[in-house]
């Protein structure tokens, strides 16, 4: 399988912890521009696959490239970031002690490093960008509040904006909708599908329903390796799929 | 634009009235002591100059403590070797300023070196003589310490408990490596019988009227320092780190460098204290690493309340000056009264004496708004309340009301 015209690239990858294989030769392209929706039941090894793509946790072997060339297993988290991987956490994690704009304004894409954060002013087009942000994520009347008082699903939006803000090439969504009432859940559809148009996403979820409302390919993962892929239709007709995950 | 916000009206006045008493405090005290005669009510007497003095430099220990416990969630149980190590690089200056003038008379060798028949000067002794040589090293000596510690416990992830461990070996280590004798640096005796410092008698009631202002004033920058630092992007960053780190590093920020920095800054921060210190007290001891200094100074930055700049002032001040009067009146229950104080700040005040008072202002206040309220109309009672309690407390020297605690991403 060719590298070349894909944003991420796993082949043949394992990892094991204390002997129980999380991940088990998982093979998976993701296309540029490519939203792909991972479903499975728990434990089939889809956060730990986000783990390997992020940095946190190496892979006993395989291969883990992003962008055709990089080898993310020689790079660490702040790196991998940096070079345009963007994560929200499955239980929503923002800086509860800052206020949304604050929040923002640390996801900003801009230099890492300590001393142009120790003088840094605030630029009337990173002010703009938060504005833009605080607009597409809705959270503009409540931009001065601390993020602990936000709901949890606003909190799991809050998140999807400091992944916008960052600006990365692919975003690894893990169950944006856990805790969303249905009239979010279509929002947050809505919002990653707008995303996707120009950014490359991988979205973690249960809820079929938001599954369907995507609308994308989808992967079956079971077991850390991959059991089904294709449309959801095809992918919730496979009899194994059925067998270990949707139930009968 | 650090200073624009300074000004700015309102912006953190608790900061500024801290600043603003130091500043006084460093001119008046002096006067009231040199200037008005002993038979006057007013007069100062030296030994509380000398005392205060002493509690100022804790107070700046207990500030650098509050930069990297307060704010990055570092529970430093080692500040207090870079107090001693900062003490010790000032009592090295003022034992070359003896010079011939020592029991022993030698004009080069203090009296500890030739008691110990040292022949020559030990190399790390060289330049000592000169003030500007020790300021940099009270500066460098910690710094340098705190970096390497630093850049090795943050890049291997060391957290919580364990850093707390290590950092209490760190002291430990260097309270036995300083009782040798062999170390060069006076063993179990330390420094002192100290003679001049730049060429004024440290015993002076002058000089020490001139090293309590120096210490008040040194104290007024690092509090201003620190409020800089915390109100910037960097010191947004420093409490991100503290809440959840691994969000700080799937950013793209590096979290050991964000710790490394405050680490850094803070020792330096207690070098100087150390440095102020020792012509204050007249001597510096391996007793200085003992690992209870390091404990007692988390329980003044406790007691005061973390992570609020003035709160660990106070409570150096308050814990230091009931120690004197404890330790003159009860001196075998001390220790059982301060931990006593720390099980009680702990389970009663977890906010320190600082987040009380926010709190209980914050409650005042509520019930004003409340009943101004319910006399303008009954309805807008609960939103009045419910206000109050959520208004973030985003200016670093207040407490937040709503304090959300730090949680551990996954």
């Amino acid at each position: 399988m060719s590298k070349s015209n894909t944003i991420l690239y796993l082949d043949g990858v394992s990892v094991s912890f204390d002997g129980f294989r999380a991940i088990n030769n998982l093979s998976l392209v993701l296309d540029k521009g490519e939203m792909r929706a991972i479903i499975g039941p728990n434990g089939a090894g889809k956060t730990t696959m986000m783990d390997i793509v992020t940095g946190k946790t190496r892979p006993d072997e395989g291969e883990v490239f992003f962008d055709g060339q990089v080898d993310l297993t020689r790079h660490d988290e702040a790196e991998i970031a940096m070079m345009g991987i963007g994560r929200k956490f499955q239980k929503p994690t923002v800086f509860e002690s800052h206020t949304i704009e604050d929040n923002l304004m640390l996801a900003l894409k801009g230099p890492r490093s300590i001393f142009p954060a120790l003088f840094h002013r605030r630029s009337a087009a990173e002010a703009r960008q938060i504005e833009d942000i605080l607009g597409i994520i809705r959270l503009g009347d409540k931009r001065h509040e601390l993020a602990a008082n936000l709901s949890h699903g606003q909190k799991q939006w809050l998140e999807i904006g400091m992944l916008l803000a960052q600006d990365p090439k692919l975003l690894l969504v893990d169950e944006p909708v856990a805790g969303m009432t249905d009239a979010e859940t279509e929002e947050t559809a809505r919002l990653l599908k707008d995303i996707a148009r120009d950014h490359s996403v991988i979205v973690v979820e249960h809820d079929m329903h938001f599954v369907r409302e995507l609308g994308v390919k989808v992967t079956c993962l079971h077991e850390g390796s991959v059991l089904s892929e294709g449309t959801l239709d095809f992918v919730s007709a496979d009899e194994r799929v059925v067998e270990v995950y949707l139930g009968r | 634009m650090i200073t624009g916000r300074f000004f700015a009206a309102g912006a953190d006045r608790r900061i500024a009235i801290t600043i603003f008493i130091l500043l006084a405090a460093a001119i008046i005290v002096p006067l009231l002591n040199l200037g008005v005669s002993p038979a006057s009510a007013f007069y100062v007497p030296a030994y509380i100059v000398a005392l205060t003095g002493k509690y100022l430099c804790y107070a700046l220990l207990a500030l650098a403590l509050d930069l990297v416990w307060g704010y990055c969630g570092i529970l430093s149980l080692g500040h207090g070797a870079f107090f001693a190590l900062g003490g010790y690089a000032m009592g090295m200056y003022l034992m070359r300023q003896i010079g011939s003038r020592g029991v022993y008379g030698n004009p080069i060798l203090p009296d500890f070196m030739v008691f110990l028949n040292y022949k020559e000067l030990p190399w790390f002794w060289h330049g000592f003589d000169h003030f500007w040589f020790a300021a940099i090293m009270v500066l460098a000596v910690p710094g340098l310490l705190a970096f390497v510690f630093g850049w090795f416990a943050f890049r291997s992830r060391v957290t919580g408990v364990y850093l707390s461990i290590i950092t209490q070996a760190m002291t430990y280590a260097l309270l036995l490596a300083f009782f040798r004798n062999d170390m060069g640096f006076g063993g179990n005796n330390g420094l002192t019988d100290f003679k001049d410092i730049l060429g004024f008698n440290v015993q002076a009631d002058a000089t020490r009227s001139a090293l309590f202002a120096a210490s008040a004033v040194m104290l007024a920058l690092a509090v201003f320092f620190t409020w800089a630092i915390v109100g910037s992007k960097y010191g947004k960053l420093l409490m991100a780190v503290r809440d959840a780190e691994s969000r700080t590093r799937f950013l793209g920020w590096r979290a050991e460098n964000v710790k490394l920095f405050a680490f850094t800054v803070s020792a330096v921060m207690a070098g100087i204290a150390g440095a102020l210190y020792v012509p204050q007290v007249g001597i510096i001891n391996p007793g200085e690493f003992e690992p209870s200094n390091s404990i007692e100074v988390v329980i003044w930055a406790a007691v005061g309340g973390r992570g609020t700049i003035v709160g660990p002032i106070i409570g150096a001040l308050l814990v230091n000056a009931g120690k004197s009067w404890f330790t003159g009146v009860l001196p075998e229950l001390w220790l059982f009264a301060l931990g006593g104080l720390f099980v009680a700040v702990t389970l009663l005040l977890p906010r320190g004496i600082i987040g009380m008072w926010d709190s209980w202002r914050g409650n005042a206040k509520a019930l004003r708004a409340a009943s101004v309220a319910e006399e303008a109309a009954k309805v807008a009672v609960p939103s009045a309340i419910s206000k109050r309690a959520r208004s973030p407390a985003r200016n670093p020297g207040e407490w937040s009301l709503s304090d959300p605690e730090p949680q551990a991403a996954e």
